[in-house]
């Protein structure tokens, strides 16, 4: 597709015989959120280090804003920013200097430096932490710190791997906020997140990863759609009964089920009347769920897995 | 116009090292004053009331070159490996570098050009209180400097290349203990190789330490020519470019695999 940011065909990486990401296609388009969502394993890291140009592909075809990172991947970082997974924040020095330093590898002007590293410490809000270390930062403020230094060379792409993973609740929000703010300001965003919520929040556009494989994409309205029912009813086993019993009168009520350990997922259009009926045929615990299907049941129907696993 | 990379990795080892010179400052002249006190003066005159000289100069006149550039080679063994671990292994902060413009290959050279230049930096200190204590007999002895200077870079070019390859520093005070030491004591730095059994002479003659002290010492005692001086020079560069060689590869599969 003309104009695609990061267009990928069979993309394959292989680290000795162990295949980490196994021929994946995906296009990813200007001004768009774009998710890989899966669990730990999937092969997400690897695909984001490729499309980062610090990792090279052992087969297929990858092409990142037009070019090929096995002949332009300096020509290419210089308009990406990168938030990586692990924090690799420069300790020794400041955090005014993280900034300018990082700037100065990009060979922008000092003067223009200074200016955008003002600029950003205020947008992540650490516009009064400038000499502070590195180190006595919360994880919530490094990962923003992180964030700031990314976005330095004013990148075109803003590649993103678990952004939120370790942070608190109220820093995940935070992080929710500044990201959702450069995505109304038109910058693309790419991230990888093995949290259903943040793949809900963030993406306008997603691929669902697992063991080195897209298994789905689309839209998450569309994925839910295509993949699940409107509902969910959460059933807790009832520790006295044959769980297989269980299933089988349950498998009658609704329209499919999906077994977890402690408790079973019914999946149907209409939540209260599925509840009622398994009420009335006083199957499992008398504890019943009714909530909306998300992201986390299509990966569970589509790999017959949860993500934490 | 662009700033070489390698230029930018070097800028980022300023601005720490800015930071930090002020407590390093007594050091760096604390250290050459005590080696010069007790192996120039103390067991050089010692040397001296026995045979009067070493290859035609006092002992002071001997030892000083050598201390100096095997100081110099000391700073950058040690910065080779502990610093080089940090940065992929500790502080990370390699991984930030190679996410820019800048290659695994730039972060290598920009940190070889640092150790270099800190080591000639330290050799400033040296060389004055070795010139005040009358250990510099020609102003060519000022080549002093560059040579401790190469012959810093050879060994941090070569160290860090295998530094970078490592997951732990457990061979690293092996490598002081069973390379660097030897190479300290054996490469002409206290006594000349001449006095070496002739099979350690050849070995000595590889040395990068020995090559680096011979140039520092033809040049503070005013015997230097051209000939011998170029031939030094080149076997440092030589050394410098194998480590380049190795430090692209191993930098490389480290950083972007």
């Amino acid at each position: 597709m003309a104009g695609s940011l990061v267009e990928a065909r069979a993309l394959t990486k292989r680290f000795g015989s162990f295949v980490a990401v196994d021929a994946i296609d995906f296009t990813i388009e200007p001004g768009e959120a774009f998710g890989f969502l899966g669990p730990n394993g999937a092969g997400k890291t690897s695909t984001m280090r490729m499309i980062g140009c610090v990792s090279p592909r052992s087969g297929g075809e990858l092409r990142v804003l037009g070019l090929d990172p096995v002949h332009d991947g300096p020509a290419i970082r210089s308009r990406l920013g990168v938030v990586p997974q692990e924090d690799n924040l420069d300790t020794e020095l400041t955090v005014w200097d993280n900034m300018i330093i990082y700037g100065r590898y990009f060979d922008l002007p000092r003067a223009l430096v200074r200016e955008r590293a003002a600029e950003l410490l205020e947008f992540v809000q650490l516009g009064d932490r400038r000499g502070s270390k590195v180190d006595p930062l919360s994880g919530g403020m490094k990962r923003r710190l992180t964030i700031a230094r990314a976005l330095i060379n004013q990148p075109e792409l803003l590649l993103l791997d678990e952004p939120t993973t370790g942070l608190d609740p109220q820093a995940r929000h935070l992080l929710w906020d500044r990201l959702y703010q450069l995505k109304r300001q038109g910058t693309t965003l790419v991230l990888t997140t093995h949290y259903m919520d943040e793949a809900e929040q963030l993406c306008d556009r997603l691929v669902i990863m697992d063991e080195s494989r897209i298994v789905a994409e689309g839209s998450p309205r569309q994925l839910l759609a295509d993949h699940v029912t409107r509902e969910v009813v959460e059933v807790r086993l009832d520790l006295a009964a044959d769980p297989k019993l269980t299933y089988e009168r349950l498998t009658k009520i609704g329209d499919r089920i999906e077994a977890l350990a402690d408790r079973v997922l019914v999946y149907t259009d209409d939540g209260d009347a599925t509840a009622k009926a398994i009420a009335n045929d006083g199957v499992g615990d008398a504890a019943l769920l009714i909530r909306r299907s998300s992201l986390e049941d299509v990966f569970l129907i589509l790999t017959g897995r949860t993500l934490e696993d | 116009m662009a700033t070489p990379p390698m230029l930018r990795v070097l800028e980022r080892e300023l601005r720490v090292y800015q930071r930090l010179w002020r407590a390093l400052a007594f050091t760096t002249f604390a250290q050459p004053a005590l080696y010069l006190a007790a192996m120039g003066l103390g067991l050089g005159g010692l040397v001296n009331a026995h045979s009067g000289h070493v290859n035609g100069v006092d002992y002071l006149d001997f030892v000083a070159p050598g201390l100096l550039v095997a100081s110099a080679m000391q700073l950058a063994c040690t910065e080779s490996l502990w610093p080089v671990l940090a940065g992929v292994k500790w502080i990370r902060h390699y991984y930030g570098i190679v996410a820019t413009p800048i290659r695994p290959s730039d972060v290598y050279g920009g940190w070889v050009t640092f150790v270099g230049l800190r080591a000639m930096s330290g050799s400033v200190a040296f060389l004055a209180i070795a010139a005040l204590l009358g250990a510099v007999s020609s102003p060519w002895g000022l080549l002093a400097i560059p040579a401790a200077g190469l012959c810093a870079a050879a060994f941090c070019a070569l160290l860090s290349a295998f530094a970078i390859s490592q997951d732990t520093d457990l061979s690293f005070p092996m490598i002081m203990r069973l390379g660097v030491l030897p190479l300290f004591l054996f490469s002409g730095t206290f006594f000349p190789i001449s006095q070496l059994p002739s099979f350690l002479r050849g070995l000595a003659v590889l040395s990068p330490l020995w090559h680096g002290v011979e140039l520092a010492r033809e040049a503070t005692t005013g015997q230097i020519t051209a000939g011998a001086a170029l031939a030094h020079v080149l076997v440092l560069v030589g050394y410098i470019a194998l480590g380049a060689v190795l430090g692209t590869r191993t930098f490389t599969r480290r950083l972007a695999a």
